[in-house]
């Protein structure tokens, strides 16, 4: 095994019997700073299963890309200007004058959807394999906050180029906040700091965007990578390599270290997302219109609301799920609370907590028709979103994996699957009657998938875990 | 192998979803549009199109994000920029601002005519392409001009002397036949321009042309770079396949 020329205690670092001038410097460092035991501890002595699968570069090729969005939203900063009369001009100055400012920009652009493409493949890998499970159960929570950092990162961020999409897509999302009953119209004016979206709605949209927000992302990533270095990570088979160790050594016998085993291995599943990538900073940025909208290159204008106004792809199924809440789904809604109401009631054994859920069945029974649909699609919107955070004490099944899950299980992850391409689908297009109800059947399907998973997770069959993993 | 296909194949129903759905250009009723031929690469055809565009459309419109001197990427040099394409007086090194007043303009045409900058990119190159070959005469409108492609245009016809005067004999737009299904519409010419149908054609592909240029004027660089971008990551994926497999090779 290559190792690298200076080891805390190795051989190679000495010169004739003597440390050489490299291995004063690190043991300097470490009387100081534990860099060699956080190196080794992290990386190097990080036994992490030798089974992880192709799912598993999502996670490295999510901090690829926040890097990415970090580096060259630096460079970014330096040229565009937050204010309402000079930022779409500033943008295209970026395009034009700076020195290859117009790569600079559409990694930038490229890298917001890039982003959310690996995340949603990162968290289905974690919703296949059992990642979000006990003893993961904070790795995932910080994974569903660092989602939600995410959201609101790329939420802030599209105001920026203040193009049609950018003004009008902030100021149906804000408005949505004016649907909240009583403090709705005032809290949408405290957040855009006017009564429309303007100058200083732009500026302050920068400001979360450019350091805000980063910072707690930057903070989760950090939180979501102890937790996970904390319990080591899961792999495909669900099993805990820690539980089978190797007498003599004390590692994992179905573990290999972190570095350089994976250092190389990610390094391979770069270099592809890196071709994937580069095929669409360099041969379509727009990518037919996806990643950049025709119509942001349209400079903001407060009185000309454009027929269409969609969100960009990766909020599309949330936003489908808004407008498929209408008057008409909201006796099925109330319906389909009533019976998970009833079957967590006759479920749990504690008498509290058996009144607890009929007591909260019946108040969104009964909110359901007391209020308009409007504000319940605005808070089954937020909930098909926070509803990942319940997922770990959701799944009841004896085994993790979907390898050893039944039929059930992989029919509900299938049609899961299946609902949120198809309401990022139609959230794309302008609302129909037919694309509409088609909407209203699968956001049943999007919440059905979570709420009913403590009952057909129970019932479903399963085969035995194997004791190691099976490569 | 089955599970790498079942692997791809997820990763390839969204996209395909997304493709099936690719979000048109704008154009209002649906009008149907052109082709346009247009190439980017073509030096000769940007230059006439730089030429129609600063003597035709750079009088009220704008393009206020583009300097002189990015037309040296089309092969002018600073004189040519100077004699041929700038009649203000100005420098190369300006942007191509437009002198007439906003104020006037919004008198005059009921709107600021807007910046050219990136339209090609907002409307695409076959919107400009039929809709700068789709005006025709109507006494009906306060211009005396109207458009196939944008009804009820507020700009009257600006290259009206290439092309001559026509009034529509028949369009089904906005009728049974929509969109790509329609019909092309025609017209009767009532008085002929200085150019030939064909070479209006000509000028308005170049127009085009210039215009999608303009609109990213980096846009062959970003081309070029990308090809060796992909080469140099081509020997990356390559470099640390071998590094992947030579590590891994005692895995079991």
């Amino acid at each position: 095994m290559a190792n690298g020329t200076t080891t805390a205690n190795g051989v190679k670092g000495t010169v004739n019997g003597k440390p050489g001038a490299g291995q004063q410097l690190l043991d300097w460092v470490d009387a100081r700073f534990p860099l060699t035991v956080l190196w080794k501890s992290q990386i190097a002595d990080y036994y992490a299963p030798k089974n992880m699968n192709f799912w598993y570069f999502f996670g490295s090729l999510a901090l690829l890309v926040l890097v990415n969005q970090i580096v060259t939203g630096i460079f970014l900063t330096m040229n565009y200007k937050p204010d309402a009369n000079l930022a779409f001009a500033s943008v295209e100055y970026i395009m034009r004058e700076v020195p290859y400012g117009w790569l600079i920009r559409y990694m930038h652009s490229t890298g917001a959807s890039a982003f959310f493409i690996v995340v949603y493949l990162h968290m289905f890998r974690g919703l296949m394999y059992g990642s979000f499970r006990k003893p993961r159960e904070l790795t995932w929570i910080f994974g569903v906050l660092i989602f939600l950092a995410l959201m609101a990162e790329a939420f802030f961020g599209y105001l920026l180029p203040w193009g049609q999409m950018s003004y009008w897509g902030a100021q149906v999302i804000v408005n949505l906040f004016g649907a909240i009953p009583v403090i709705g119209e005032d809290l949408a004016v405290w957040i855009r700091g006017d009564f429309v979206v303007g100058d200083a709605t732009l500026n302050r949209f920068f400001a979360f965007h450019v350091i805000a927000i980063p910072l707690v992302l930057v903070g989760l990533v950090a939180a979501h990578l102890i937790a996970l270095h904390e319990t080591g990570s899961n792999n495909p088979d669900g099993v805990e390599i820690k539980k089978l160790k190797d007498p003599k050594t004390g590692h994992p016998v179905d573990g290999i270290p972190f570095h350089p085993y994976y250092t190389v291995k990610d390094l391979f599943g770069a270099s592809i997302f890196l071709i994937l990538f580069s095929l669409v900073v360099f041969f379509a940025p727009e990518l037919g219109g996806y990643f950049l909208e025709h119509n942001n290159f349209i400079p903001a204008d407060p009185l000309k609301t454009p027929s269409h106004i969609a969100p960009v792809w990766y909020f599309t199924p949330y936003y489908s799920i808004l407008r498929a809440t209408t008057e008409s789904v909201m006796p099925w809604l109330a319906a389909f609370v009533a019976l998970v109401a009833l079957l967590t009631a006759i479920s749990v054994r504690r008498k509290w907590a058996r009144l607890l859920a009929l007591g909260i069945g019946a108040v969104l029974v009964v909110g359901f028709f007391a209020l308009e649909a409007k504000v319940w699609g605005v808070v089954l919107m937020g909930v098909s979103v926070l509803i990942f955070f319940a997922l770990p004490w959701l799944d009841k099944s004896p085994v993790k994996s979907i390898r050893y899950k039944g039929p059930i299980f992989k029919t509900m992850l299938a049609l899961f699957v299946i609902s949120f391409i198809v309401l990022g689908y139609l959230g794309i297009l302008p609302p129909t009657p037919i694309g509409t109800i088609v909407s209203q059947v699968f956001m049943f399907v999007y919440f059905g998938f979570f709420l009913l998973m403590p009952w057909y997770s129970a019932i479903d069959s399963h085969k035995p875990e194997p004791k190691r993993v099976t490569g | 192998m089955m599970k790498k296909l079942l692997a791809a194949a997820a990763l390839a129903a969204p996209l395909a979803a997304l493709s099936l759905a690719t979000p048109a250009l704008a154009s209002e009723g649906g009008a149907r549009l052109e082709h346009a031929p247009i190439d980017v690469r073509d030096l000769a055809s940007l230059q006439s199109g730089a030429k129609t565009f600063v003597n035709y459309c750079l009088n009220c419109h704008s393009a206020s994000l583009v300097r002189y001197t990015q037309l040296r990427d089309i092969g002018l040099s600073d004189d040519q920029i100077r004699d041929y394409l700038i009649f203000n007086g100005g420098k190369v090194g300006e942007l191509m601002t437009v002198s007439m007043p906003r104020k006037d303009a919004k008198e005059w045409f009921g709107a600021v005519p807007p910046d050219l900058s990136v339209t090609a990119r907002s409307r695409g190159a076959d919107w400009l392409y039929s809709y700068l070959r789709g005006f025709y005469r109507d006494p009906a409108t306060l211009t005396g001009w109207n458009n196939t492609v944008y009804p009820n245009v507020g700009m009257p016809h600006p290259m009206w002397e290439l092309q001559g005067e026509r009034t529509l004999v028949h369009d089904d737009n906005g009728g049974e036949g929509h969109g790509a299904l329609a019909a092309a519409p025609t017209f009767d010419v009532t008085r002929p321009g200085k150019l030939t149908p064909t070479e209006y054609d000509a000028t308005v592909r170049d127009l085009t042309n210039f215009m999608v240029w303009m609109a990213e004027p980096h846009q062959l660089k970003r081309r070029e770079m990308g090809m060796w971008v992909l080469m140099g990551l081509a020997v990356l994926t390559f470099v640390s396949w071998l590094l992947y497999k030579n590590y891994w090779k005692d895995v079991h």
